[in-house]
């Protein structure tokens, strides 16, 4: 099976002995959504960087949809359009031209070019700012013109290095459905961010990286699973001096509208509903108190930095 | 890539570097032609009149050839260095490091755009220099040969400068402490023939000295070099300065992480 993404034992040693991958192996299908995620300075953009050929690898392979980057990068670097963390583009040139030249990079006609900028900046709502200065457009609007970028040439895999890193949350869902259509469309993406609501909404797949090492790579739903706790937030119609006990559960009185329930897997929140109800409680809403799959990340990470203590002690 | 698709982004790169140096013509087409005016005014006219003749030539035009060198050179390494360096700055290096573009298409691309740029410059500078002197064009062929072979060499090593350059003070040192000296000791304005023998001989070390004499050649019929000799040596310092230049793109110093 030809993998869109295929990362076997890839090193990254940098001049100063910094050891930023050790080795890391991974493999994304073909029109998955993936996110790689882990803490700041894990891993993600450096095996970015490498997938893209911005950073020189140490040890290891690196295939796009069969083609070896360094025996066929030519043809591989043809399937993958990247979208970096940091703005990228030439800050004087024109939104239209950063795009037509991107295309034209990738030996796509000018005629051709033109075409494609059109109807990508008209999806991204950036049409209207065509012939402005790169360096005028808001932050979000910057990030939609490096999406622009990173698709003029159709690429097949599509990464994306926190691209929603700063955007407002109107912006940030708009670019989720866009995403969710080219995705549709066959276009396999892989995506870092911080925000793990985004993650787990758009990602069928996922690899949590930590300190270089891989710690966790499985379907989105398999991981979710795994998750033993979770902590749901009641708000209170009147204030409250006292929590009343619930047999098996654990209740949290954090502010005397709010209180906070740790559900174990397979327990069910009705039986504090009902508890409630008979104390003469009512609950006017209820949330999650972190979204799941973060509070799974800092399981995962806070446990694997607890490992690598116990194993350098 | 196929090789239209490789002439494409050559041709994106060079529509880029041109419109460039266009847009901001204040900058680099402005300039250099009011310093080369007042060359032509102070040492040419005021101080090249009571030199009186050089190498059997009126001083005025013993120095034009020089100084459209001069243009040439500076205006040719001045576009590569500040060009590239900025893109390296501004991290839209990427752009062209992502792409499937092979590295000496991204070479060729700014190459031949500090060549455009030192051959508009040096035919701005040639035309002024027709308000203070009569020009005669003794080998067309070896005028047209010199001056992109002279742009090919000083845009390839700009390309060096912008490589190893960490700030915008480091694509100043080389212009300002190697390029000027060389170039004001290369045979500019005055022939070799005048220095003492140690001193000529010491001026052979002097690349600038080659490309000056074989353009003056081509204008004036006269130089200090034989024009085959310095040619071959303007080519020995193209293929070195290409082969470095590959090896800096090929092994990502100073470019990929």
């Amino acid at each position: 099976m030809t993998y869109a993404l295929e990362i076997d034992h890839l090193h990254k040693i940098y001049d100063n002995g910094f050891e930023a991958l050790k080795g890391i192996s991974l493999k994304v299908n073909q029109g998955d959504f993936f996110a790689l995620l882990g803490p700041n300075g894990a891993g993600k953009s450096t095996t970015l960087g490498v997938v893209s050929s911005l950073v020189n690898k140490t040890k290891g392979s690196v295939k796009v949809f069969g083609y070896d980057l360094d025996t066929q990068m030519s043809q591989a670097k043809c399937l993958m359009g990247v979208v970096p963390q940091e703005f990228n583009f030439n800050m004087f040139e024109k939104v239209h031209d950063v795009v037509v030249q991107q295309a034209g990079y990738y030996g796509i006609p000018r005629d051709e070019a033109i075409r494609r900028t059109e109807q990508l900046l008209k999806q991204l709502s950036l049409w209207d700012k065509r012939d402005d200065a790169s360096r005028t457009l808001s932050g979000g609007m910057k990030r939609r013109l490096m999406i622009a970028r990173a698709l003029v040439h159709r690429p097949k895999l599509l990464i994306l290095d926190e691209p929603t890193a700063g955007v407002d949350i109107e912006l940030r869902r708009s670019m989720w459905e866009f995403l969710t259509r080219i995705n549709e469309q066959g276009t396999t993406i892989i995506l870092t961010t911080h925000y793990l609501e985004e993650a787990e909404n758009l990602c069928r797949n996922i690899a949590i990286i930590d300190q270089g090492d891989i710690i966790k790579n499985s379907p989105m739903g398999e991981l979710l699973k795994t998750i033993n706790t979770e902590t749901i937030v009641l708000e209170l119609h009147e204030p409250l001096v006292k929590v009343p006990q619930v047999e098996g559960y654990r209740l949290l009185l954090v502010s005397d509208t709010h209180i906070e329930v740790t559900l174990n897997q397979g327990q069910d929140i009705n039986t504090v509903f009902v508890a409630l109800t008979v104390a003469g409680i009512k609950v006017t809403s209820m949330r999650n108190k972190t979204n799941r799959l973060e509070e799974l990340f800092v399981n995962l990470v806070t446990s694997n930095k607890t490992d690598l203590q116990g194993v350098s002690a | 890539m196929s090789s239209y698709e490789i002439y494409i982004a050559y041709l994106t790169i060079v529509r880029k570097e041109i419109r460039r140096f266009m847009r901001i013509w204040v900058q680099t087409l402005l300039p250099p032609s009011i310093i080369m005016v007042l060359y032509f005014i102070i040492f040419g006219n005021l101080i090249g009149s009571r030199i009186g003749q050089m190498g059997g030539f009126d001083y005025m035009q013993f120095i034009v050839p020089g100084l459209i060198m001069m243009s040439v050179i500076t205006n040719s390494y001045g576009n590569v260095v500040s060009s590239f360096y900025s893109t390296k700055y501004q991290g839209s290096l990427e752009e062209m490091l992502v792409s499937p573009m092979p590295n000496w298409v991204i070479l060729a691309g700014y190459v031949t755009g500090g060549v455009a740029r030192g051959v508009a410059v040096g035919a701005i500078v040639t035309s002024l220099s027709l308000f203070f002197t009569e020009l005669e064009v003794y080998n067309l062929a070896i005028i047209i040969l010199v001056v992109l072979m002279t742009s090919i060499l000083f845009s390839l090593g700009g390309f060096v400068n912008a490589v190893f350059a960490n700030s915008f003070d480091d694509i100043a040192i080389v212009p300002t402490f190697i390029l000027t000296p060389l170039t004001y000791l290369g045979g500019v304005f005055y022939s070799i023939d005048l220095l003492p023998d140690f001193w000529a001989g010491v001026s052979q070390f002097n690349p600038i000295l080659y490309m000056v004499n074989a353009f003056r050649y081509g204008i004036l019929g006269v130089s200090d070099i034989p024009v085959g000799y310095a040619l071959l040596v303007i080519s020995v310092f193209i293929i070195a300065l290409f082969s470095y230049c590959m090896h800096l793109l090929n092994t990502g110093k100073g470019i990929r992480k």
